[in-house]
């Protein structure tokens, strides 16, 4: 049934074959005749058996049995007919399954049956044609896809199946389908709180025994491998959704300048624009203005709303933010706290359905302060430049980086966290044994085993520990590129994410790649600088949501996926890297204070077909509505279907400098034209001065 | 054929009655054949049904009423008498016509040292006995095949030994892993150990594999997954030190897998050290009889009714093919031909003359010396094995009927130096009644007193003596599954093993040491070729085709 070679036709297979589809050609454009005729006779249905006897795959064909079916059933009373005319249409479908196991028609058809209970189902007959399937093929998915909707129909107990799946792994442990079974029985009845099922950890011990077992007879069999994965993720991350991060955080002070935005009534309103940004440890939904309460005596507007910050539109994020419309008569300072808390709520929920059950309540403080009007003409008047910082130490100012950023949640966080490092530690003790094996699945599962160690010692405690846990993963990573090339760019991912990880987790390693951006006419910026580290994906944005300067030039970025969640961030710096297409850059369409963009010498425009390009929201795909970037840019004889992306992208920001050079689309003439056409506010453009 | 009677065998010619009076024997027309064949051990019947199925006429006698000769299955209560022979009576020597001498054949005991312990149950009869035991057959090997070539499968059946084998090492005993599967659910294993004992049967898997391939499609198949031939010169157990095993995971692919009798690590004769390519042509052997029939679990089967019914299974393929079958009949004397120092024929015990081409004889039988220009038969003492049987009160593994255990050299006692097989057998294969179980035990050995003495330790170690005041059942409070099996009977003696010869007169092989038939075929089938150069041995061909097709086991 597996692994065996497909061999070449022969002439005389090709005859057979062409002589069948005439065949089936035949018996198909007659069946599909009496479908459209209605024509539920006897000798109709005969054909279409005939048609589905050669080939199950053929769907009308099956819809045209389930017409006809209810058609016929509908004018029979006697039961005894009835139950004949159901037995007739399984037999029918135990033949077509003859023909094709895994006929997805021919499955469905045997459900549809079932569920129109019109007599008692035979599960004795059900079970026993699955024996025998499964004896057969213990691997076809679509049998166990079919025991599973018999348990439900029948009601049998979870335990039972997964005795069953049990039994299929003792038989032949490389059974992927048994191990999947397995683990969506087990969160079925650790959910539901099954007598024998209530400690997670003790089942979850018995598992990781089960399967270490089958690892270690055959390190080479993946199906093992994928359940461990799922075993590692129900242990290493917490059952509900927590709060990790948040801007402002807890007790933070920062001023905030007012801007003269218009004059009403010859008075000047001043308005600012405040984001207030929640990071989830998961995906989450449901954050909205009842599920998170937000205090303060400070006037803004109480109709705002809180937006997922993703890219996708599952209506899931690990990021929510909100923008406070904050608009003040007077100009002059004054403070006001803010208070947030997030109560246990049931609308907050992650993907998995387990709600956020960790309360929390914090308070920062606004100062607003009113800005020179002059100076704020002034703003981003000269060309950045990228490497006039001094570091913090010298600076002597620490306050704008919130390590520790929610004290307030942290000890809720420790829950079973003893069981899973004495789990998670005993299991890389095992794994490190079978590392000599230059198995991908080794130092994959043992890296993020250590991985999972490092992230329950984050809190808090063992800092050291946890860079020991980093350095280690990365070391694995680094070997896995050459030992799996097909999945380079995935270890050469996940290898970015621990270096950032390694870099940011602790308060004095950080620092070093902190400073304080001095610029001409701008007040100090928070400023941090990852560069040089062959990154190709950014991590951890949890942890730089208060920076404002952000310096990544010099890596190997494909995606800045995770950017998004820096709402301060208003210089970003990510030239020198491989980054290939504007719709690789739409994270940065969330950011609403990003000023300064330089993405000079990337891959913009290098390669004709642009991949992401076809998986992005775009005007042919029917989800971005044709806008009036669009028609002003036709007017300016821009080429609209090849520049939708770009078009799209710029007419998100509020850009005052941009540097694009070195990149393949620069160099086509009405880029300029364009980005300027788009942006009116620009300022600079690759260096020269524009407006 | 469950009462392995001789009446039950069509083409056989019924000396009458079962009555052993001489005047009964009848006669035998015609007088000459191609092939005499006296006894109807497995050599000899392979051989039959081998010359048969080259359309040789063929005579085949044996004094006993039943088949099989040293290789047969006899009722418990006729052991006794079979290990201890009354002298066989002295022939007529009468005149030989024309030119022939008339040499009179002797029996000889095989058996010696017979010590029978215990009270067999009642009915005895219905305990079958193996004088081959303990003895098994690979799915794979070469006896499986020439069954299903002969079409000999039509007539025997067989069950698995379906509770696989088990390694008796500090005092207790272990698992043995034959396949993939069996190492991921046993518990007794480390996990370290299932890998690298996991990791050795993929090493021999992928060897086998880019072994068997043959040069031209090589380029296929990575040559670099064969193990180097310094490599298998090795002695075995040194190739899988180099592998990591630990010591009892040799153990288990030393002694319970690639079957080697000698003690491996102890400093005897090189030449009882297995090499690594022996080795691996056992656990070849063992890996691909795993499988080979949907309906046996495991590497080894075992004939329904005891290992006689495999000659008989042979005997009858060589009547279908037109062998003439006498039993009760013995053969007094053989006819030489002084001048071509050429034995033409063979006298029978009711005084007939037939004359042959060539003559076969069981290796029961003393053969003649001719004179010293033949040189004398077997001039160095022959090897011997210890057997023993036992009827014991359940199995030694809880839910098994049929069970192999291997006590490895050293296990016992610091003097064993070979390895102890034992085989338990179940009602299931009709040879015990219900909820008793026969069990044979086997070791090679030299010395006749240490050989028996390993044989009763093995039983000692795993069943427990029958208690005096016989009221075992009562006083055991423990876990049932801890409880050993109680010893209610047994048997142990010592046999000969001598070697099959061509010269002076063709004789077969006696039943060897080894748990399977492999040396004992490969012998029989040299002996055939020996005489018919030019003939092939038992041809596929040469199956008779039956309406059913059912030719696997059980």
């Amino acid at each position: 049934m597996h692994g065996r070679p497909r061999r070449p036709a022969k002439p005389e297979d090709e005859e057979a074959s062409s002589a069948k589809a005439a065949k089936l050609r035949e018996l198909q454009a007659e069946v599909l005749r009496n479908h459209h005729a209605r024509t539920y006779t006897k000798e109709a249905i005969g054909l279409s058996f005939k048609l589905l006897e050669i080939n199950p795959e053929a769907y009308t064909a099956w819809n045209y049995r389930k017409l006809a079916f209810q058609h016929n059933v509908k004018e029979l009373s006697d039961p005894e007919a009835i139950k004949s005319t159901v037995d007739d249409e399984l037999r029918m479908v135990e033949v077509a399954l003859r023909q094709n196991p895994k006929s997805y028609g021919a499955w469905y058809h045997r459900k549809w049956l079932l569920n129109q209970k019109l007599t008692p189902v035979d599960f004795k007959r059900e079970l026993g044609l699955l024996d025998k399937l499964l004896k057969v093929d213990a691997r076809n998915f679509h049998g166990w896809n079919y025991r599973r909707f018999l348990a439900r129909f029948m009601g049998v107990p979870d335990e039972e199946e997964l005795k069953y799946t049990m039994d299929k792994i003792r038989d032949n442990f490389s059974n992927y389908s048994a191990w999947h079974n397995r683990s969506i029985l087990l969160s079925n009845l650790l959910i539901q709180q099954t007598k024998g099922f209530e400690s997670k950890q003790k089942i979850f011990s018995e598992e990781f025994d089960l399967v270490t077992q089958a690892l270690f007879t055959d390190p080479s069999d993946q199906s093992g491998w994928f359940y461990h994965l799922w075993l590692l993720a129900q242990t290493s991350t917490p059952d509900n959704p927590q709060l990790i991060a948040s801007w402002p955080c807890n007790g933070a002070k920062f001023s905030s300048s007012l801007v003269k935005e218009k004059v009403e009534r010859d008075k000047p309103i001043w308005s600012r624009t405040v984001p207030v940004v929640l990071y989830f440890n998961e995906p989450v939904k449901g954050v909205n203005q009842s599920s998170v309460n937000l205090k303060s005596d400070l006037e803004f507007d109480k109709d705002f709303n809180w937006r997922p910050l993703s890219m996708t539109n599952s209506g899931y994020s690990n990021c929510w933010a909100t923008y406070l419309q904050i608009a003040n008569e007077c100009s002059s300072s004054q403070q006001y706290s803010v208070e947030l808390s997030i109560p246990c709520s049931d609308d907050i929920v992650s993907r998995s359905g387990s709600n956020y059950n960790f309360p929390v309540l914090f308070t920062f403080t606004i100062e607003l302060i009113s800005n020179d009007t002059s100076q704020d003409t002034d703003l981003f008047d000269k060309p950045v430049a990228w490497d006039c910082s001094e570091s913090f130490q010298s600076h002597g100012n620490r306050d704008p980086i919130p390590f520790d950023l929610l004290n307030n949640t942290t000890a809720l966080v420790q829950e079973d966290t003893n069981w899973h490092f004495e789990k998670l530690s005993e299991e890389i003790d095992l794994f490190r044994e079978l590392s000599d094996d230059d198995s991908k699945f080794v130092k994959l599962t043992l890296a993020r085993l250590l991985l999972a160690c490092a992230a329950t010692k984050s809190r808090g405690r063992s800092l050291v520990e946890r860079k020991g846990y980093c350095e280690e993963a990365l070391r694995l990573f680094i070997d896995l590129i050459p030992l799996d090339p097909s999945h380079k760019q995935y270890y050469e991912d996940e290898r970015s994410i621990v270096l950032i990880d390694k870099l940011t987790c602790d308060m004095e390693t950080f620092m070093k790649h902190c400073s304080v951006q001095v610029q001409q006419n701008l007040a100090p910026l928070n400023h941090v600088k990852l560069c040089r580290l062959s990154l190709t994906r950014v991590g951890f944005a949890e942890r730089l949501l208060w920076v404002q300067v952000l310096d990544l030039s010099h890596n190997s970025l494909r995606s800045v996926e995770g950017l998004e969640a820096l709402q301060q961030l208003v210089l970003l710096n990510i030239s020198n890297n491989q980054i290939s297409s504007f719709t690789a850059l739409e994270p940065l369409t969330k950011l609403i204070s990003l000023k300064v963009l330089n993405l000079s010498f990337n891959k913009i425009g290098d390669h004709s077909i642009d991949k992401t390009r076809y998986i992005c929201s775009s005007p042919f795909s029917h989800k971005v509505e044709a806008c009036e970037a669009f028609e002003v840019c036709q007017k300016e004889n821009i080429n609209v279907e090849e520049y939708w992306d770009a078009i799209l992208f710029f007419k998100s920001l509020k850009l005052a400098q941009l540097d694009i050079k070195g990149n393949a689309v620069a160099s086509k003439e009405n880029l300029k034209t364009l980005v300027m056409t788009i942006i009116p506010c620009l300022k600079w453009f690759n260096g020269e001065r524009v407006n | 054929m469950a009462e392995a009677d001789a009446g039950s065998s069509p083409s056989s010619v019924d000396g009458g009655g079962g009555g052993s009076v001489q005047n009964d024997y009848p006669t035998i027309d015609p007088t000459s054949f191609d092939v005499v064949i006296c006894g109807t051990g497995l050599p000899e019947s392979v051989l039959a049904a081998a010359c048969a199925a080259a359309g040789k006429t063929v005579l085949h006698v044996d004094p006993s009423s039943l088949y099989g000769s040293l290789y047969s299955s006899i009722p418990l209560p006729s052991l006794a008498s079979f290990l201890s022979p009354d002298p066989s009576p002295p022939s007529s020597t009468a005149a030989a016509p024309d030119s022939h001498t008339v040499v009179d054949l002797q029996r000889r005991s095989v058996y010696s040292e017979v010590e029978f312990s215990g009270a067999a149950p009642e009915p005895a009869r219905r305990f079958t006995v193996d004088l081959v035991g303990p003895r098994v057959l690979y799915c794979a090997d070469e006896a499986v095949d020439l069954l299903l070539r002969s079409g000999g499968s039509h007539h025997v059946e067989f069950k698995s030994v379906e509770g696989g084998s088990l390694l008796y090492w500090e005092g207790c005993l272990y698992p043995v892993p034959g396949k993939r599967q069996d190492i991921f659910i046993d518990k007794t294993l480390g996990l370290l150990e299932k890998r690298t004992l996991n990791k050795f049967f993929n090493l021999v898997k992928e060897h086998v594999a880019a072994a068997s391939v043959s040069p031209d499609e090589a380029g296929e198949v990575d040559a670099s997954a064969k193990i180097p031939e310094e490599d298998l010169d090795l002695p075995f157990v040194e190739f899988l030190e180099k592998q990591g095993l630990s010591p009892k995971m040799r153990a288990v692919v030393l002694y319970a897998i690639a079957m080697a009798d000698y003690d491996q690590d102890g400093a005897d004769p090189l030449e009882r050290l297995i090499t690594t390519r022996e080795g691996i042509q056992t656990i070849s052997l063992y890996s691909s009889s795993i499988g080979r029939f949907a309906n046996a679990e495991g590497a080894f089967i075992y004939p329904m009714y005891g290992h006689g019914e495999l000659p008989q299974a042979f005997c009858r393929c060589a009547a279908v093919k037109g062998a003439l079958y006498v039993l009760r009949m013995p053969v007094a004397a053989l006819l030489l031909d002084e001048e071509k120092k050429h034995f033409v024929g063979a006298r029978l015990a009711s005084g007939q003359d037939i004359l042959c081409k060539q003559l076969i004889i069981d290796p029961s039988y003393e053969i003649p010396t001719l004179d010293t220009s033949f040189g004398g038969p077997d001039l160095k003492s022959p090897r011997k094995v210890a057997r023993g049987v036992c009827i014991i009160s359940k199995s030694v593994k809880q839910g098994s009927s049929n069970v192999l255990v291997v006590f490895p050299p050293k296990s016992l006692e610091e003097q064993q130096v070979a390895a102890v097989r034992l085989l338990q057998l179940s009602s299931n294969l009709a040879v015990c009644p219900p909820e008793t179980f026969v069990a044979y035990l086997s070791t090679p050995c030299t010395d006749v007193s240490s050989g028996k003495q390993c044989i009763q330790k093995a039983m000692h170690a795993l069943f427990s003596p029958q208690a005096s005041d016989g009221s075992e059942g009562h006083l055991e409070t423990a876990d049932e599954s801890t409880v050993k099996p109680t010893l209610i009977w047994n048997c142990v003696y010592v046999q000969e093993i001598r070697q099959g010869t061509s010269r002076p007169l063709l004789s077969c092989p006696m039943p060897d040491e080894h748990l399977d038939y492999r040396n004992i075929l490969e012998s029989t089938k040299k002996l055939f070729t020996d005489i018919y150069p030019d003939e092939e041995f038992l041809p596929k061909k040469s199956a008779p085709v039956y309406a059913d097709d059912d030719t696997d086991s059980e």
